[in-house]
């Protein structure tokens, strides 16, 4: 493991000296603390297990908070139909590598319906297949606690949410009135019917997140290394061919190098062309990018503001 | 606008070499981790520092960057910076920043987090949030304006939740000439008023920077041009230069457990984050508050067994004997125990839009438990501002106070100042279940479980609880004073008797029980008073609240009222 050597101190009789132990032992110290508390303290909590680079954090982070015991809550996956299938492929490995149980939702009757942000606009279609589906799936297991792998550097409405998140009993969220959060004092009480969403890894960054999976040696999913793939490049935009329906009259998929940055709906989620076939490579890469991880995200740019209008509605 | 060189080119500039991933990623290895809270007015420039510090330090991404150009407020050419931390859209439309915000830079030698506070008195309560968990403050000034009663407020509440560094910013310096005159006069006025404000808190480090936030001067870098009267450090190196997470390795060991992880019948550990000091396999820890014995007979992470941790690791500790731990109880060293008791004295900061009142039922978070409290009662309220004290009942949103607590159980307790971990505690309204106060041990008094609540209430408990002792006051003059007298009691929370006949023997029983007895007998003014056994004093004078306000003057000096 990193930085054993300085929780670990040779004996000696001189007085202790500390050297640093890192930040990314500090975040991870924080994120278990959280981790545990809202395993005391709720009494059905979930975690929302997306398969990205973050949840896959996250649920290292939890491997440790209760080691040597199993973890103590299931994961929560929102499908939207429209993941990537090595997505899905690692999802269930992974649930069944840490021995977590693993409960699968998805929004049935708007799936059937037929639902795409091609046939609506990605706004609608974000509320019908993610909140929609989220909300439903709370409700429907009775999850009065749900941990999320957002951070604040994501974007700027997400700046000012709190570590517990308390939403209402329509699981909306009112930024103008937060609980203030103090010290690592937590309050965990709810009303019925109103929950918690917690953010464990609140003050990580992009760059924490992936020098901690290069250090500990994390799996993620292939997708985010480069590697040859079939894409349909639109100028600068590389469109994964996962989805039929996103194929334009004529257009024909051309082999790219490339990798994804951020891993969402596939109609969604733009490639870009890239070496990266390594984690130091992707960390040297993440240092010379000029936009942030979402830039590549539809949804966010729909209008201004628009993450914040998704949250109070309910999204995480 | 300036282009934008990226962090890859500007290490390769600054080192002079071929960038190379690998001695990247063992510079990250030594890196920590600052967290600094700032608190300004609404037109100090706080944001506007901020967004430099982030842009400076190459921390803001170009569609972050694309978005803000052309808009705001700071003229054309000029990026303003303040857009690029202002999330929300309520604090866009109104041009304020209405919440805390968290934000996150680094430098080759250190991780930033920032809690970005709000500067109204609204908001007290946010930034008493972002001082929280913040090793350091910066505290804006605008030079033209000098140290107005926000930034007083600000470095206060920063002292008070024992942030160690604060720093003063004067900002927009470049609107007074870069004065150094304008400069030693802010330095002069915020050290007086610090110096009082930290009579009884944990020391702070006071720090001055001019500073021009819009301009950069003196943020990321030096400006011996503009200020060459200043030989002190820029901003950014400063806060570079700062000591981080606090060296806590000759405190007290404080574990809260959180958790029992019992995976099996062979494994039984507590699962914790250290609030301070640090723990070796076989040292001898006592459990609180049932004060059992045992010694460290594992430190677990999913990493391996460590012989040592320190604070603020999150570990998991087996003991060598099967003694009862729970969630909410402590860990601490043999021979460092802390103090266990249901009585304080505290710090409050109150947040809550509905007043601290002492009749409803509050629950107290301290570390891994929640305790409900007994009795809450409000010693006085802080001026901020001017550091005056007031009597107060209660406490509004935003006011600060001194308050006694009496939980029903015994916690174990350590002084704020000395333990940040153990001495602080959050209220949470039993019904509304919102965070509704902020608070800091100041002083653990004995513990003496349930002793007020033996045998009948005792005169003194009443003469504590409704202010004045018990006593026979005889008034003779116009009806109109003994009315005035007796709502003015009244307002005060005295608890009088308006005695309608003569009933001496009445009057004494009732006097005995801590009641005011009032026995007014019609007559032409002046008025004339006569309290208990006490010579008859005359009220001099026909005006109706004068003549009330001599009556409780004389009551007070009798030590009838408190």
């Amino acid at each position: 493991m990193l930085f054993t050597e300085s929780l670990v101190s040779t004996v000696s009789t001189e007085p202790a000296i500390r050297t640093n132990p890192g930040h990314l032992r500090l975040l991870e110290a924080e994120s278990i603390h959280i981790l545990r508390e809202v395993a005391a303290e709720f009494e059905r909590p979930v975690m929302l297990y997306s398969i990205g680079k973050d949840s896959s954090v996250m649920l290292r982070l939890a491997q440790k908070a209760f080691y040597p015991g199993p973890i103590p809550f299931p994961l929560l996956h929102i499908d939207t139909g429209f993941k990537f299938a090595e997505m899905l492929e690692f999802r269930d490995n992974m649930a069944k590598e840490v021995g977590a149980e693993l409960h699968v939702w998805r929004n049935e009757p708007a799936i059937a319906a037929g639902t795409n942000p091609i046939k609506l606009d990605t706004k609608r279609c974000c509320a019908l297949l993610k909140t929609q589906a989220l909300l439903d799936a709370l409700k429907h297991y009775g999850f009065d606690a749900a941990f999320g792998g957002a951070r604040r550097d994501e974007e700027k409405s997400r700046a000012k949410e709190r570590i517990y998140s308390f939403r209402d009993t329509a699981g909306q969220w009112d930024p103008k009135n937060q609980r203030p959060e103090l010290w690592n004092l937590y309050n965990a009480r709810v009303h019925p019917g109103e929950s918690i969403r917690v953010f464990p890894l609140s003050n990580w960054t992009e760059m924490d997140v992936w020098q901690y999976i290069h250090e500990e040696k994390i799996p993620i999913v292939d997708l985010y290394y480069a590697k040859e793939r079939p894409m349909y490049v639109r100028g600068e935009v590389l469109m994964p061919i996962e989805q039929e329906f996103v194929r334009l009259p004529g257009e024909e998929p051309q082999m790219v190098r490339s990798r994804l940055r951020s891993l969402g709906c596939s109609p969604c989620t733009g490639a870009i062309r890239s070496d990266a076939d390594t984690l130091p490579k992707i960390i040297a890469e993440l240092l010379s990018f000029r936009s942030s991880e979402r830039a590549n995200r539809v949804i966010d740019h729909d209008q201004e503001g628009s993450m914040e209008i998704k949250k109070r509605e309910g999204y995480f | 606008m300036a282009s934008l060189i990226t962090k890859q080119d500007q290490l390769q500039k600054e080192t002079g070499t071929v960038f190379s991933i690998e001695k990247f990623l063992e510079q990250e290895r030594g890196k920590d981790l600052l967290r600094f809270s700032t608190a300004g007015s609404v037109d100090d420039g706080k944001s506007t520092l901020i967004g430099r510090l982030l842009y400076d330090t190459r921390s803001v991404y170009d569609d972050h960057v694309r978005s803000i150009e052309g808009k705001g407020t700071a003229g054309a050419g000029v990026l303003d910076f303040a857009l690029l931390t202002d999330g929300l859209r309520a604090e866009r439309e109104q041009g304020i920043t209405i919440d805390v915000a968290y934000r996150y830079f680094s430098t080759e030698r250190r991780k930033f987090i920032i809690a970005d506070t709000p500067g109204h008195e609204q908001y007290t309560r946010n930034m008493a949030t972002g001082a929280s968990t913040a090793d350091a403050a910066i505290v804006l000034v605008d030079a033209r304006k000098g140290v107005l009663i926000q930034s007083r407020r600000h470095a206060y509440i920063a002292s008070l939740l024992g942030v160690r560094h604060v720093i003063v910013a004067v900002n927009k310096m470049d609107l007074v000439d870069y004065s150094e005159e304008v400069f030693r006069r802010i330095q002069q006025d915020f050290e007086a008023f610090l110096r009082a404000a930290n009579a009884d808190g944990r020391p702070v480090e006071l720090y001055f920077l001019p500073v021009s936030a819009l301009l950069g001067v003196n943020v990321a870098k030096r400006s011996p041009g503009e200020t060459p009267w200043y030989g002190g450090p820029s901003l950014l190196e400063l806060l570079e230069s700062l000591p981080s997470v606090e060296d806590t390795s000759g405190a007290a060991f404080r574990f809260p457990v959180q958790r029992v992880v019992r995976p099996d019948q062979h494994f039984r550990g507590f699962a914790g984050q250290i609030a301070s000091g640090s723990i070796r396999v076989g040292d001898a820890v006592t459990v609180l508050p049932s004060g059992r014995k045992s010694r460290v007979e594992r430190i677990v992470t999913y990493d391996g067994d460590l012989q040592e941790a320190h604070a603020p690791f999150s570990v998991t500790v087996t003991l060598e004997d099967e003694v009862d731990v729970s969630r909410g109880d402590l860990l601490v060293r043999g021979g460092e125990e802390a103090q266990l008791s249901r009585r304080f004295a505290a710090s409050l900061v109150w947040m809550d839009g509905q007043a601290l009142d002492p009749t409803r039922r509050y629950l107290l978070k301290h570390t891994s438990h929640t305790v409900p409290v007994r009795e809450l009662s409000v010693r006085h309220r802080v001026d901020v501002g001017t550091l005056e004290e007031f009597a107060a009942g209660s406490l509004n949103m935003n006011e600060i106070g001194v308050v006694e607590v009496e939980t029903r159980r015994p916690i174990a307790l350590d002084r704020y100042a000395e333990i940040r971990g153990t001495g602080a505690f959050a209220l949470i309204d039993g019904r509304t279940n919102a965070t509704v106060a902020a608070g800091m041990v100041r002083e653990i008094f004995k513990d003496e479980p349930h002793s007020q609540h033996k045998g009948p209430v005792t005169p003194e408990q009443r003469a504590q609880r409704w202010g004045h002792e018990g006593e026979v006051v005889e008034l003779r003059g116009p009806a109109e004073v003994a009315d005035a007298l007796e709502h003015a009691l009244f307002d005060l929370g005295a608890v009088t008797v308006r005695a309608l006949r003569r009933a001496p023997a009445m009057h004494a029983a009732l006097a005995s029980s801590g009641i005011l007895v009032l026995v007014h007998r019609e007559d032409p003014a002046p008025a004339r008073l006569k309290i208990g056994d006490a010579a008859v004093v005359e009220i001099a004078t026909d005006h109706i609240d004068a003549a009330v306000a001599e009556i409780l003057k004389q009551l007070r000096e009798n030590k009838i009222l408190q």
